[in-house]
């Protein structure tokens, strides 16, 4: 690992602020290697949970009081917080959704609406379930086809291919930031401008691309953007849907319920403006004032360095785990971010992942909700270990001697 | 011997591991030595499907009792489905229907028969008592027919 990028980055104050970084598992001090599934939470954002039950809790909108004021200004404060963490030009374009996979449900349900036989919709084969079903859900409603870009044997998308889909009939394009199985980044400016000439919209999937640097919605050019909060150090059950208010506005709202309505009758009801048409009943207050806390502390810890800290932890981490004989890395895209998933000969990943687990070693096995990326490398799943910013060269050396190790017993 | 005295015998035997690694390297082993299933039975029929690791078993009655095989595609889930085969092959199905299979969490390894390690070994203990269930039921039935 560069020791420049290590010694300027404040790692040890960092995992002090992570009391779960602290303990143990199976009897040894915890390794966690599984944040692209869930990311741990730095005390300042349980605090502030914490400080909102204690100090501002009230039902936030409409209320005359006080304290429902306070808790609709921390409410909406932590909106702005969202859109600028993004670099969304408008934070009334933000909603809050409890996830990535409602983000895009969301989008598939309402915009899709317009959908109709024949329209086209293209995903990529490395797409979680989250990005496919919604998908196919909608076509079997609405006639319309599902294209798949295929995935070439590094765990890069075959943009030639991609090309050679879009077309008149393309009518969305539903694509992964960030691939949660192989860490492939993938090229999403050029994804947007080729869906755009084709007059095609486009969301990004970026549940795994906001925990570790920086994102900019207007740079990227999508349409919609959707991520989790639980993955950047916020808490579970909020994320964050951004889209164009124009393609907003035009969509039909998604649930019906208080606070999406404008003026309801029997005879008609009519809707809210943007963001809160798409909002209906009361919204996870803590959740969405939680995530806020975090885009604050790991905007406080530069985004820009948290990347360039994270690549050269990856970078040291498949130089050593390429040390284990046998070991393959399955996604070797050139641009990738803190995910190493990998196999040795032909051990299954749960043998790996139990024996590592008995180690103190949190990675996860199995297809990572991937399977049909599975299946297109003909593998059963893989041992994937991803990293955070609170992740340390000493937790790659507990991985490799760990893995080390459990080869040596299955051997 | 009954199941009750083979899960007994098996808590014996795992009493000797005093660390995580003895254990796991006999539960490896014995993966290795369980006979393998007739290729003929490891299709989709006889698949207990899990999330992480797959399972196949097949049943066969035999008199009043039930033979059991089975594999997997894990070492690991493959040895603990030793000891369940161990157990419960070659008992009565009737036996075998109202079986508490206790030796599991008593050698400290309840942890993969949780549904979250989604291994098929859960569902492999399920099937088996069902298979136990249906056998004794129609044993009772031909005895009364």
């Amino acid at each position: 690992m560069q020791k420049t990028a290590a010694k300027s980055f404040p790692i040890e104050r960092i995992r002090a602020d992570f009391p779960i970084l602290q303990t143990e598992m199976n009897g040894k001090p915890l390794v966690f290697l599984d944040s692209a599934a869930s990311s741990q939470k730095p005390q300042q954002v349980l605090d502030t949970i914490e400080q909102y039950y204690e100090h501002d809790n009230a039902n936030v909108h409409r209320g005359v009081y006080a304290l429902s004021q306070r808790a609709t200004d921390a409410f909406e404060a932590a909106r702005k917080t969202m859109a600028a963490y993004i670099n969304a030009p408008d934070e009334h374009e933000v909603i809050w959704v409890r996830g990535c996979t409602e983000g895009i449900n969301l989008v598939a349900s309402t915009y899709g609406q317009r959908f109709k036989t024949g329209d086209e919709i293209i995903v990529s084969h490395m797409e979680h379930h989250s990005n496919i079903v919604p998908w196919q859900m909608l076509c079997e409603r609405t006639g319309a086809v599902l294209k798949v870009i295929p995935v070439l044997d590094n765990g890069e998308l075959d943009m030639t291919a991609y090309k050679e889909l879009l077309s008149e009939r393309t009518v969305f394009v539903s694509v992964v930031h960030v691939s949660n199985a192989l860490g492939t980044v993938n090229p999403v400016v050029e994804i947007c401008n080729m869906a755009h000439e084709v007059g095609a919209s486009v969301l990004i999937d970026g549940a795994q691309a906001t925990p570790h640097g920086k994102v900019d919605v207007q740079a990227i050019g999508c349409d919609f953007y959707t991520f989790s909060g639980h993955k950047m150090c916020g808490p579970t059950g909020q994320g964050i849907l951004w889209g164009k208010r124009a393609l907003l506005e035009s969509m039909p709202p998604y649930h019906g319920g208080g606070e999406m309505i404008d003026k309801v009758s029997f005879e008609g009801t009519t809707y809210n403006v943007i963001p809160f048409k798409f909002e209906a009943g009361t919204p996870n207050m803590a959740g969405a004032i939680g995530l806020a806390a975090a885009a604050d502390y790991m905007t406080s810890l530069d985004l820009d360095s948290i990347e360039q800290y994270e690549a050269d932890l990856l970078a040291y981490a498949t130089a050593e785990m390429s040390k284990i004989e046998g070991l393959r890395v399955i996604g070797t895209a050139s641009e990738k971010h803190s995910v190493l998933s990998f196999l040795v000969g032909d051990m299954h990943p749960y043998d790996l992942g139990t024996l590592l687990d008995k180690q103190g070693v949190a990675v996860r096995t199995g297809h990572h909700c991937c399977q049909p990326l599975m299946e297109r490398f003909g593998i059963p799943g893989t041992v994937r270990a991803s990293f955070a910013f609170y992740n340390t060269t000493e937790d790659v050396d507990r991985l490799v001697s760990a893995t080390t190790r459990a080869v040596k017993m299955l051997s | 011997m009954t199941i009750a005295e083979r899960q007994a015998e098996i808590i014996d035997e795992f009493e000797m591991f005093d660390d995580w690694m003895d254990k796991y390297e006999h539960i490896i082993e014995l993966g290795k030595d369980l006979p393998l299933i007739d290729s003929a039975f490891k299709d989709e029929e006889h698949k207990i499907r899990g999330c992480q690791s797959q399972v196949w078993l097949h049943a066969a009655p035999e008199g009043e009792k039930l033979r059991f095989t089975a594999d997997s595609d894990a070492i690991i889930t493959k040895g603990l489905i030793s000891l369940m085969v161990r157990v419960l092959d070659d008992q009565p199905a009737t036996e075998i229907a109202k079986t508490e299979l206790g030796f599991i969490e008593k050698i400290g390894l309840h942890e993969h028969l949780s549904p979250t390690r989604s291994n098929g070994l859960r569902s492999m203990v399920k099937q088996m008592k069902l298979y136990g269930i249906a056998q004794a039921a129609q044993q009772n039935a031909q005895a009364n027919g």
